[in-house]
């Protein structure tokens, strides 16, 4: 059904008015019911990640309610408004990383959150998930694309500035997500092909610049972890291996639902944040992995598919990098857990235990929903 | 919109979707590799994993069976386990180790040891979660104290473990011996799965002898552990079969008699029954706690115990080799006989002295004036050593040899007492073997009287003994008397092989024996002081044994000094004559003369045996069981 749909909208007339109940009130019927199958499918393996707890789920449960909300609500918004606001958000967003970096409060020798007295405490980086990326979108939009090397230049200091904050509390995996918004957004713009050749030129020389200057003890400990597991099998490798264990015991057909022995026996570890892919990957096999992948695919598709349909430049950029990030996520989670890449604090999208990320992704659903079904007759 | 720029939205848009495009097929591989990935862990190395998944989740725990109890002949127990706690740490539930560490020294007394065996095991490599021992033993008041602080300690346990103890402590150590840990060398002899659960093992006497009987087998069980190392539940067991309860013939009550009339003196002494060769008391004094040894001595005490002058540590009653004195001559009163040597009417006259040749040493008499005429039979009696002095060169090194070594000497005669010193019979052959020189008829006078080269325990002595309350009829002495719940107790103890010492005259056995009972009953008897007043006949012999050296740089007190040169004083016996229920020798360190300090204590000994308890089994026995172990 969603597959059809998909299939059926792309020849349509982008620049048709969505009609129907659905795009009164904002909502992408095929997005939505992704969503609701893919965190669906969380709960039930959040139960089991967290050993039975019915707690757990129910905490879970109202923040994903909450996720909704905000969802709604972002949707109403109309891509214009983003777009307005877009450089005072960004603004904003950056004075509180600063003010992180002064009088943040945190745990275990990070600083990620800011306790403003008559507000709820927040993660400014959170923020800047969405901020960066309509920043961005904002300045390469005013002007004709592609953009010229000057402006490429001045987006992507827009992009660093604030990667560079996060890094400092310190939290590589945000500011990797964050990082990524930003420079996806450039590459959508239509950078030449020689510089994005460039840009790998450059991370490659600044990975080493990056281990010797940037990284921290423990980040340096995670990557060589990954190099080697078992030269550490006590201490950081311990995680690696354990989680691969789960993964690889499940086999096709996994051990099925609460049966997971690497789980419930607590030798993963975060078996309900980071590492819950592990949970799914021990009890429901190779086929839960594809049935996940496939739901995750499929909502990816469908937002690029929203991105290409977007009517003004400014809301296909913020969409497509929107997408792309949603994707990073799933990479970098599924990567770390199943030993690819080394670990960093990067939850299974929309499946992890935790509000943080789940509200600010159903925001940016909310900003690609408000995309898709405002529509204007004559292009902007 | 910025101003004066044209902006191409068609070109836009399809700039951006070719981008798409891009992205779509960068996204599409990415996917790949991850789906790859994961079809590379779950379905290619599956195999693998799941065996490390199992192998973490199940482990195969020993279950250490539960040691044997050790009851005497009435049922009194002598060696029980008792549960005793330690503690133990799981460093990574413990939030700051040095605090707790504090805390804990605030609770317990953990000394520099502990510390340091800990110490050196959270430096070794290790499981997560593993539990590491801190100290064991704690008294009633520390478990008390750890109940009322553990919820502010989290990460530290109180383990309990069954422990060896020994009611009766310092009378028994000698006689039973004890269990302490296994120790480096002991690993590479045991069976390392039968052990695997356990912690202690026999190391001497009793506890050693039947360590296999006792210990029993080791049982298991699979269980599924959490990553804490915490049982969670038991997928197969497979029950220990606990060690065997023994019964030994020995008695406590004897026991304790044997240590009250000990007491303050150093010495021991040994009971047999000579039907059974059941060994009814074994005890040498000073004796030591051997509960201390369990689960480990400080180096303090230990130090203490071993160089104390009164040696506690050493078992006088098994090791302690002694020349036998005069307590031999009944031995060479029968080799003499039966090698028609002499007879029991030949008569000689001692004038106090011997001589091998008329211009040659003097060899004195206890008696500086002379016994006069004697015979065998009131040589016996009055211990004459001149008599004895003429028939050790008469029968000759050889022949001597013989006999003693048919009565248990020189051997270890023992059937299951561990540790027991063969003592010392001359031979040609061991004189030329150990000092280079041919044996000359001095030595043949010396060893007459049981002096020069001779020496024996006073276990020997006891068996010794024993065989001459049987007319020549051995039974090898043994502690184990039955295995509860088994029919027979002949699986369990060594082959008793030893052959019987016949006579060509088996009369000469009551002659020699009479000569005997004249020691105690005689009007002129060395023991008839000991033998006075007695409501049943008892034979015996008295001794004493000379003390040679003492190490000149060793000081001590005067009053020490003459203490401890003083003779030895022995005596063998057994009663009643014609039919002997208990054979016993003594030996009181410096005790004197053998007639005037120890042969009362074996009256006492006889006394409490035939009169106070024969007939009366354990009821009446403070501390007894209840009933009898089966």
């Amino acid at each position: 059904m969603a597959a059809r749909d998909f299939l059926d909208q792309r020849s349509a007339n982008p620049l048709s008015v969505p009609k129907g109940p659905w795009s009164l009130i904002h909502v992408d019927p095929i997005l939505l019911v992704l969503l609701i199958a893919l965190m669906s499918f969380g709960l039930v393996v959040l139960y089991s990640g967290g050993d039975g707890s019915i707690e757990m789920v129910q905490a879970q449960g109202i923040r994903i309610g909450v996720a909704f909300v905000v969802m709604l609500i972002f949707a109403q918004l109309d891509p214009l408004v983003y777009r307005r606001w877009a450089p005072w958000l960004y603004l904003v967003g950056l004075c509180a990383l600063v003010a992180v970096l002064l009088v943040g409060v945190g745990a275990k020798g990070a600083q990620r959150w800011l306790a403003l007295p008559g507000l709820p405490r927040f993660q400014p980086s959170e923020l800047m998930k969405l901020a960066v990326p309509m920043m961005a979108a904002w300045y390469l939009s005013r002007h004709y694309l592609p953009p010229r090397l000057s402006r490429v230049a001045i987006a992507l200091l827009l992009v660093f500035l604030p990667m560079g904050l996060i890094i400092q509390q310190p939290d590589l995996g945000t500011s990797l997500l964050v990082g990524t918004a930003g420079v996806f957004v450039v590459f959508f713009a239509g950078i030449s092909w020689r510089i994005v050749g460039a840009f790998f030129v450059m991370i490659s020389v600044a990975a080493p610049l990056l281990w010797f200057f940037v990284m921290r003890d423990y980040q340096k400990q995670r990557v060589l972890t990954l190099l080697d597991p078992e030269s550490d099998p006590l201490g950081a490798g311990w995680n690696i291996m354990q989680s691969k264990t789960a993964i690889g015991s499940g086999g096709w057909n996994g051990k099925g639902w609460m049966q997971g022995t690497q789980s419930h026996l607590e030798f993963l570890p975060e078996s309900h944040t980071d590492f819950i892919v592990a949970v799914l990957a021990e009890e429901f096999g190779f086929v839960g992995i594809l049935c996940l992948m496939a739901l995750y695919l499929l909502i990816i598709l469908r937002c690029l598919y929203i991105a290409a349909n977007a009517q003004d430049s400014f809301s296909r950029l913020l969409a497509g990098a929107l997408s792309m990030t949603f994707f990073i996520y799933v990479f970098v989670n599924v990567g770390m857990v199943s030993g690819l890449m080394p670990i960093v604090g990067v939850p299974l999208p929309l499946i992890s235990y935790g509000g943080t990320s789940i509200v600010t992704l159903m925001a940016a659903f909310g900003v690609l929903m408000s995309i898709h079904t405002h529509r204007r007759m004559i292009s902007a | 919109m910025p101003w004066g720029e044209f902006k191409d939205t068609a070109a836009e848009r399809r700039l951006f979707q070719r981008r798409t495009l891009v992205v779509l097929i960068v996204l599409l591989v990415l996917m790949a590799v991850l789906i790859a990935r994961m079809y590379q862990l779950q379905v290619i190395q599956h195999e693998t994993f799941s065996t490390i998944s199992d192998k973490n989740r199940v482990q195969v725990q020993s279950v250490a069976p539960t040691r044997g109890l050790v009851y005497d002949r009435n049922g009194v127990l002598l060696a029980e386990n008792r549960p005793v706690f330690g503690v133990t740490i799981v460093p990574e539930r413990v939030e700051n180790l040095e605090e707790t560490l504090a805390d804990l020294q605030a609770i317990l007394s953990i000394s520099d040891e502990d510390l340091a065996r800990f110490e050196r095991r959270l430096d070794e490599p290790r499981r997560p979660f593993q539990e590491l021992p801190l100290r064991y033993d704690l008294t009633e008041k520390e478990i008390a104290s750890m109940a009322v602080h553990r919820h502010r300690l989290p990460g530290v346990e109180v383990d309990a473990e069954l422990v060896r103890s020994y009611p009766h402590a310092e009378m028994t150590a000698h006689a039973l011996g004890y269990v302490s840990r296994i120790n480096r060398s002991e690993l590479q002899r045991i069976d390392p799965v039968n052990y695997a659960g356990t912690n202690y093992i026999g190391k001497s006497g009793v506890e050693r002898f039947y360590e296999k009987l006792l210990h029993g087998s080791v049982g298991y069980q699979h269980v599924e552990t959490n990553a804490r190392g915490r049982t969670l539940r038991v997928l197969e067991r497979q029950k220990p079969v606990p060690g065997e309860d023994i019964r030994l013939h020995l008695d406590m009550r004897l026991q304790t008699r044997a240590f009250e009339l000990l007491e303050g003196r150093r010495g021991a002494v040994v009971a047999i029954e000579p039907e059974t060769g059941g060994v009814l008391a074994l005890a040498s004094v000073p004796g030591f706690d051997a509960n201390l040894f369990v689960t480990g001595i400080g180096v303090e005490a230990y130090r203490e115990l071993n160089e104390s002058l009164d040696k506690p540590l050493f078992n006088r009653a098994l090791r302690g080799q002694y020349p036998p004195g005069s307590t031999i001559k009944p031995m060479f009163g029968i080799a003499g006989l039966d090698s028609n040597t002499t007879t029991r009417e030949r008569e000689i006259w001692d004038p106090g002295y011997y001589k091998l040749n008329p211009r040659g040493r003097r060899y004195r008499d206890w008696k500086r004036s002379g016994h006069g005429w004697v015979n065998l039979d009131s040589a016996i009696a009055e211990s004459c050593d001149i008599y004895f002095y003429d028939l050790a060169v008469e029968m000759g090194v050889d022949v001597m040899h013989d006999y003693l070594t048919r009565f248990g000497f020189g051997r270890d005669a023992s059937l299951d007492v561990t540790g027991a010193s063969e003592g010392l019979v001359p031979s040609r052959d061991w004189k030329r073997g150990t000092k280079d020189e041919p044996w000359y008829p001095g030595d043949s006078v010396n060893m007459g009287i049981g002096q020069g080269y001779n020496l024996a325990t006073p276990f020997q002595l006891a068996t010794a003994t024993a065989v001459m309350a049987n007319r020549g009829r051995w039974a090898r002495p043994r502690l184990l008397m039955d295995v509860i719940g088994r029919d027979t107790v002949h699986d369990f103890l060594p082959e008793d092989n030893y052959e019987d010492i016949v006579l060509d005259n088996p009369d000469d056995w009551n002659f020699i024996i009479q000569g005997m009972r004249n020691v105690m009953h005689g009007s002129s008897g060395t023991a008839r002081a000991a033998g006075r007043d007695a409501t049943y006949e008892m034979a015996g012999k008295t001794g004493t044994a000379q003390v040679f050296s003492l190490a000149e740089d060793e000081e001590y007190e005067e009053e020490d000094v003459r203490e401890r040169l003083r003779d030895h004083a022995l005596f063998i016996g057994f009663a009643p004559v014609d039919n002997p229920k208990i054979a016993v020798a003594v030996i009181v360190e410096n005790g004197g003369s053998g007639s005037g300090t120890a042969a009362p204590i074996a009256r006492k000994m006889f006394d409490a045996w035939l009169l106070e308890m024969s007939g009366q089994p354990a009821s009446v026995v403070a501390g007894a069981l209840a009933g009898e172990p089966q």
